[in-house]
């Protein structure tokens, strides 16, 4: 199930290694996830469910929802999707919650390469995705040192999977592949006083604005002088009869696996939910030989752009509106899908079921903000449905109730990526602005009407209709907390 | 149905967007399939004679002064959108070509017999591969024109390979 040849894209692949699933040889790519190793020598069952012994496959493919969680070399819990893997690598499918190894723990190695308290920098950015590089731009460019920290192997976020070319505006990239747009935002740093630290999970945002760092197995503690969260978003799940069964995928790890790790999530997909996403990952599908069965989309309308929906549908796909999934067919994986029509009030229509010969169904049903790291610290928070579900309130210079802490991108609420760029751009000059000690007014806010222009065009029209109402909540939610004054 | 419900613009939505009998007659000119307000430009940078607009700010529609186009194709790989083709009805003997972004592998070669797909992605005929190109400046979105009878132009939008149909 490799892509051998593709369109848009090149797959640079690590050497083929040998590892062993379960005590039978297999062979993958070094370096590729070991969930997508699996995937590529047709192993789709990962797990079992702790109490049901259901099968468990592949889902999320970010390390968020714990699907995948296997035996790696002794090691139990392994998220397999975010793992390397690497060569004689023993992988084993776990009993339950898995067996802790029988080993000494020793006390933490003393060694120098290992310092625990990474110091203190002025600017932190949680998230290598658009926000936060384009953050790190912003802010470097004038002079700012930070850190952009990401738990990903390479940065540059959900852009590394996007192979279609962006709308909007020159000064947006637009046109530009968004798998394009992350090298152009690597090489702006570059000449930066910018660091990227891929590999490290933020585990915690502390008050004093610490942060525990987990890298390479080892915790460290960074302190900061402002912090800018671009953690961007998780899938939403669908909730469905046999919604569990291995084949079943959100939107974005049918992306990575097929754009990133090259591999094709299955033959025949379903897709569900005709928003931008469900359309733009089922053009990719197409692109990556694999066939769709059709879109399905509760509401009446398709959410997405026309010109996307047109790109599939010539293609020979249906987009098929007012239709959801009931449920999926099958045992140890995906084998059908259930559609059936809806009514105005989201009842299914009785004899209007359809039996769709699927091993793949695709999930692309919206995002939800990541607001864990704003939320522990202590940030106010509000439920925006706009927005996409819970974020930190933020104020016009995207400041969260705890000052010098920013959001932007995804994480202060859901948008394309082009917003997420200018977002990110605005948190960078915000936190620069405060903390220059001799800050160029005239040159900041030059800067800054440049971003919020932007933001408005990208905004204006219908499809912008709910960031547009989504933040003018946020302007009165800040305001009420006693931002912006 | 409308677009929104079914993806497919309607006719009346496509009459605003091709040029008069006269000025088909002259020569190829683009269409540009794209009636909604969503916010993009390119297709206006892409045009090195001005002949594509946009009113207002980038969230109006494109609109062609075909007086000024003469149907080069620099706007089709341009497009995020892939909604922009040119059509020549200026042919002889009841033929036209059309030519479209194509971001598929295999590409075809000049001289291929291909099926040709309607915007819903029904078979309408087939048409032959008249030009392939796929320079580096096309950032891997080739324009394929292929030739078809005259009263398909305004219908084909896709085409596949002859073999995977059967």
């Amino acid at each position: 199930m490799r892509i051998r040849e593709h369109p848009i894209l090149d797959f640079q692949k690590g050497p083929l290694v040998e590892f062993e699933h379960d005590g039978r040889k297999l062979e993958g790519h070094e370096g590729e996830s070991i969930a997508a190793a699996l995937h590529a020598a047709g192993v789709r069952v990962l797990r079992h469910s702790i109490r049901l012994n259901r099968p468990r496959g592949f889902f999320c493919a970010i390390g968020r929802c714990s699907s995948c969680l296997m035996t790696v070399d002794g090691v139990p819990n392994v998220m397999t999707c975010v793992t390397a893997l690497k060569a004689g690598m023993r992988v084993e499918t776990q009993t339950g919650k898995g067996t802790i190894p029988d080993v000494r723990f020793t006390e933490a190695p003393s060694d120098p390469d290992y310092p625990r308290d990474l110091g203190s920098v002025p600017l932190a950015i949680v998230g290598a995705g658009p926000a936060g590089l384009s953050a790190a731009v912003a802010a470097g460019r004038l002079g700012v040192e930070c850190v952009v920290l990401d738990e990903n192997p390479v940065p540059g976020g959900q852009l590394i999977k996007q192979t279609h070319m962006f709308f909007g505006s020159k000064e947006h990239h637009a046109r530009v592949r968004g798998i394009d747009i992350g090298e152009i935002l690597l090489k702006e740093i570059e000449d930066l006083p910018v660091s990227v630290m891929t590999g490290t999970t933020v585990l915690g945002l502390y008050p004093g604005k610490v942060l525990a760092l987990l890298r390479n197995g080892r915790l460290h503690r960074l302190t900061a002088d402002s912090v800018i969260l671009a953690t961007g978003a998780s899938e939403n799940m669908l909730a469905f009869p046999n919604g569990d069964l291995p084949g079943i995928y959100g939107a974005g790890a049918v992306q990575t696996l097929m754009n990133v790790d090259g591999v094709a999530p299955g033959k025949r997909v379903l897709m569900v939910g005709a928003g931008n996403i469900g359309l733009i990952v089922s053009y990719q599908l197409l692109q990556a030989g694999v066939e769709v069965a059709a879109v399905v989309e509760g509401l009446p309308e398709i959410g997405g752009y026309h010109v996307h929906a047109a790109k599939v549908r010539r293609a020979g796909v249906p987009v098929m509106t007012s239709h959801t999934l009931l449920h999926a067919v099958g045992t140890d994986r995906v084998e059908g899908a259930i559609i059936s029509e809806i009514d105005g009030d989201w009842r299914p229509i009785e004899g209007t079921e359809i039996k769709l010969e699927v091993d793949t169904i695709c999930l692309a049903v919206g995002l939800t903000p990541n607001c864990e790291l704003a939320s522990q610290l202590g940030c106010d928070e509000a439920y925006v449905a706009e927005l996409g579900g819970r974020v930190a309130i933020h104020d016009t210079d995207l400041e969260t109730t705890v000052p010098g802490v920013y959001v932007a991108g995804d994480a202060s609420g859901i948008e394309e990526a082009s917003t997420a760029m200018l977002e990110g751009r605005l948190a960078g000059l915000s936190a620069a602005a405060k903390l220059l000690t001799r800050p160029d007014a005239d040159e900041l806010t030059r800067l800054r009407i440049e971003v919020e222009e932007g933001l408005r065009a990208l905004r204006a029209g219908p499809f912008g209709e709910h960031p547009r109402a989504g933040k003018q909540k946020m302007v009165e939610l800040a305001r009420s907390c006693g931002g912006d004054q | 149905m409308s677009h929104r419900s079914d993806g497919i613009l309607e006719p009346r939505q496509l009459l605003p967007l091709v040029p008069p009998a006269e000025r088909k007659a002259l020569g190829p000119f683009v269409i540009i399939e794209c009636v909604e307000s969503i916010p993009c430009n390119p297709c206006v940078e892409a045009c090195p004679k001005g002949a594509i607009r946009i009113e207002g700010d980038m969230n109006g529609t494109p609109s062609v002064d075909f007086d000024i186009c003469d149907g080069c194709g620099l706007c089709v790989s341009a497009c995020p959108g892939l909604a922009i083709f040119v059509l020549d009805m200026s042919l002889d003997a009841g033929a036209a070509t059309v030519s479209l972004p194509y971001e598929y592998l295999p590409l075809p070669t000049v001289g291929d017999t291909v099926v040709t797909l309607s915007r819903e992605g029904e078979v309408l005929g087939e048409g032959t591969v008249e030009r392939v190109l796929s320079a580096k400046a096309l950032d891997r979105t080739p324009i394929v024109t292929l030739s078809v009878p005259a009263d398909h132009a305004m219908d084909v939008r896709h085409f596949t390979a002859k073999d995977s149909t059967a």
